[in-house]
């Protein structure tokens, strides 16, 4: 049972959850990254996922550890689905437990920052009158350092 | 050989995900000024690089037998 994940088919959320689950745990979080319609105004008809998959497994991986070091008795799983998805389908599925709720929700929301921010996946948009890859959504255009905040960012908390 | 990856948008410029060039030595800014060159990937600029499935930091050395990942902005999620 890998925690961490990049998979082709439709993601089974239930067990994304029973990978987290544990006897020391109070607290569940779940976080469902859907295919949206509307962005800005524009129709997206789909989306296509590409990723480099051995090393997004790595970086969901090294997620995974700077949760458990960050929020103590925390435990993360991690799928993400690439291909072509229709509105409403989850491309992310994030998982987390620890022994109180407050951790559970913050390490779940570090989660997907950090998604965004290190893990190889790439989206592309389809809409009815064209396509184009999107990068960069936190708008931070070129990585000041020339490259992604590889150390567990305090400023993304 | 060095192996160079390419992906979403950078690929389909390129028109390969995958090209391998013949030389034992080079630096990960060499490999992006010469693909920059040959065809034409202007946002080349914006990507980061991985060295064997590792980010490394500009103007690494690689040599033959290494994997070039150039990794365009990501937008997983």
């Amino acid at each position: 049972m890998e925690r961490f994940e990049i998979t082709k088919t439709p993601i089974n959320t239930e067990n994304i959850i029973k990978k987290v689950e544990k006897r020391e745990a109070g607290a569940i979080t779940t976080f469902i990254g859907t295919v949206r319609e509307w962005t800005n105004g524009k129709r997206t008809v789909r989306l296509e996922y590409e990723a480099y998959e051995p090393m997004a497994v790595q970086m969901l991986a090294q997620i995974g550890a700077e949760i458990e070091e960050k929020w103590e008795g925390a435990s993360a799983a991690i799928t993400h689905r690439i291909g072509v998805l229709d509105i409403g389908e989850a491309a992310v599925v994030i998982a987390v437990s620890s022994p109180h709720r407050k951790a559970a929700y913050e390490a779940n929301e570090y989660a997907i920052e950090r998604i965004k921010q290190i893990v190889p996946i790439w989206k592309k948009e389809i809409w009815e009158d064209g396509e184009q890859w999107i990068g960069d959504q936190l708008e931070t255009t070129a990585y000041p350092n020339g490259k992604p905040d590889l150390s567990e960012g305090e400023q993304h908390d | 050989m060095i192996k160079i990856l390419l992906f979403a948008g950078l690929a389909e410029q390129a028109g390969t995900q995958a090209i391998e060039i013949d030389m034992e030595q080079a630096t990960t800014d060499e490999i992006k000024a010469s693909l920059k060159e040959q065809y034409g990937l202007e946002s080349i600029d914006t990507a980061m690089i991985a060295v064997n499935e590792s980010y490394v930091k500009e103007n690494t050395s690689v040599s033959s037998g290494d994997t070039v990942a150039i990794i365009p902005p990501v937008s997983g999620g």
